[in-house]
């Protein structure tokens, strides 16, 4: 017997009490979503996520974190990678607040320049700094002090 | 437009009418780097150099034209006989010649070294080359020579040598934007200038084009800017002969060329310029390593406040 629609999304992850719901990752990319909120290393919360789900623009990832709601830093990085993404914070079963990622205009110490002789690689005590730009859905980073441009595999050069 | 305490780090900060303001007070500062004048414009001003890559022309244009404005240089000396050779990070060290200067050159092998820098003091930093970076001082006086031999507005250039890894052209081509300039390319295919820069060239709207040798390029040109094609980027000495002797500049080339034409080399030369070609009037690249000396002398009393 095939099982309604509201079982199955039972099935697949349960809705949670209170903490953070990432919608419409860029399908593949929510393990690097957890990279960059820390997970599992700097987190004891419980994290559901869901790869290659049917969403209304084609397939997308979903992650849901207990417990904890993503301040404004952690939804910049994120959406680096995960340009469409929506952050729904959930409070008692309800979704209190729902928005957009926003591109921010500089990203600070979440990548790491590609260019080996860039001075943001070497041990002197500087962060990676880039300016971000989007050209047709496709993220720029370019390097704030060697200028060189990460135009695609962004999650390869998370730090 | 104010310039007091402006870090020169990248010709991308510089407006059209920036670099106008500089090459305009180069030009009225030229006799006095010709010594015809005198000048005690920087009188009491320290501008130190940190050099961590050899260097003649930037090292002593810069005291030249610190020299010529009666202010005094700061020299790092050999890297051996400093705290590098301890360990100390280009950072620490920065700050610490901060306290010392009004102004610092870094020239340094690593890109962003001077973006770095100017986040660290409040005195001004000026880029005297990052690795594979910029130059901008460089770019200011390959303007100004175009500008005093040539004309700047729509000029004809062409760009011949190792156009690659060449960091004075990829600067010296965003600077030439500005000024409506038509550019012709000279490289071998190994050598040829990355497909980023020309496309950013061309979303500028110049024109430019890429040919294989300077013979098709001779005829239309204003200014030849040629460039130092380096042995080291040729795993076969033979095929490194094949090209530089296929952009080698002789007096028999040069019966093509436009009876204006001026020939710029940023030196030094290895063996693209014949000797010969010095005594002709195309010749300019030594001049043009004269002229490193006021647009040094305008960059630095604007960015130390004696000029506005």
């Amino acid at each position: 017997m095939t099982p309604n629609t509201t079982q199955e999304r039972e099935l697949r992850v349960r809705p949670i009490e209170n903490g953070t719901v990432i919608d419409h990752i860029t399908a593949g990319q929510s393990l690097n979503v957890l990279r960059i909120l820390g997970i599992p290393n700097l987190s004891e919360d419980v994290v559901s996520v869901v790869i290659n789900a049917s969403g209304a623009h084609g397939k997308k990832d979903v992650v849901k974190i207990e417990n904890r709601e993503l301040n404004v830093h952690e939804v910049d990085r994120i959406s680096l990678i995960a340009p469409n993404a929506v952050i729904n914070i959930i409070r008692n079963y309800d979704v209190f607040d729902k928005k957009q990622v926003v591109i921010p205009e500089h990203a600070k110490g979440v990548v790491r320049c590609i260019n080996p002789n860039c001075i943001s690689n070497s041990s002197e005590p500087v962060t990676s700094k880039f300016t971000v730009t989007s050209d047709v859905d496709k993220i720029l980073l370019r390097c704030e002090y060697c200028e060189r441009v990460i135009s695609e595999n962004i999650a390869a050069h998370l730090l | 437009m104010t310039f007091k305490d402006l870090h020169i780090i990248s010709m991308k900060d510089f407006s059209r009418d920036m670099i106008d303001h500089i090459l305009n007070t180069a030009e009225k500062l030229e006799p006095i780097a010709r010594g015809m004048e005198k000048s005690d414009l920087l009188d009491g001003k320290v501008l130190s150099l940190l050099f961590f890559e050899p260097s003649t022309r930037t090292r002593m244009s810069f005291e030249t034209a610190m020299m010529r404005l009666g202010g005094r240089v700061l020299n790092l000396g050999s890297l051996e006989a400093t705290s590098i050779a301890k360990g100390e990070t280009l950072a620490d060290t920065i700050r610490v010649v901060g306290g010392y200067s009004d102004a610092i050159v870094l020239r340094h092998p690593k890109e962003g070294s001077a973006r770095m820098a100017s986040e660290l003091v409040s005195v001004p930093i000026i880029n005297g080359g990052d690795g594979a970076g910029h130059h901008p001082t460089q770019t200011f006086l390959d303007l100004y020579t175009i500008r005093r031999e040539s004309h700047m507005d729509n000029v004809k250039i062409a760009l011949a040598g190792d156009l690659k890894y060449g960091r004075t052209v990829h600067s010296l081509c965003y600077a030439l934007s500005l000024y409506g300039a038509e550019i012709t390319l000279v490289s071998p295919k190994e050598l040829r200038m990355p497909d980023e820069i020309i496309t950013d060239l061309k979303t500028c709207n110049i024109k430019v084009t890429q040919v294989d040798s300077i013979e098709e390029a001779i005829s239309n040109v204003e200014v030849l800017y040629v460039t130092r094609i380096q042995k080291e980027r040729f795993p076969d000495p033979a095929e490194y002969q094949k090209v530089a002797s296929s952009l080698l500049i002789t007096p028999q080339l040069l019966k093509k060329a436009n009876p204006k034409l001026k020939i710029m080399h940023p030196l030094p030369r290895a063996n693209e310029i014949d000797p010969r070609v010095d005594e002709t009037e195309h010749a300019c690249y030594f001049e043009q390593s004269f002229y490193g000396v006021p647009i040094r002398m305008a960059l630095l009393s604007l960015i130390m406040g004696a000029l506005e």
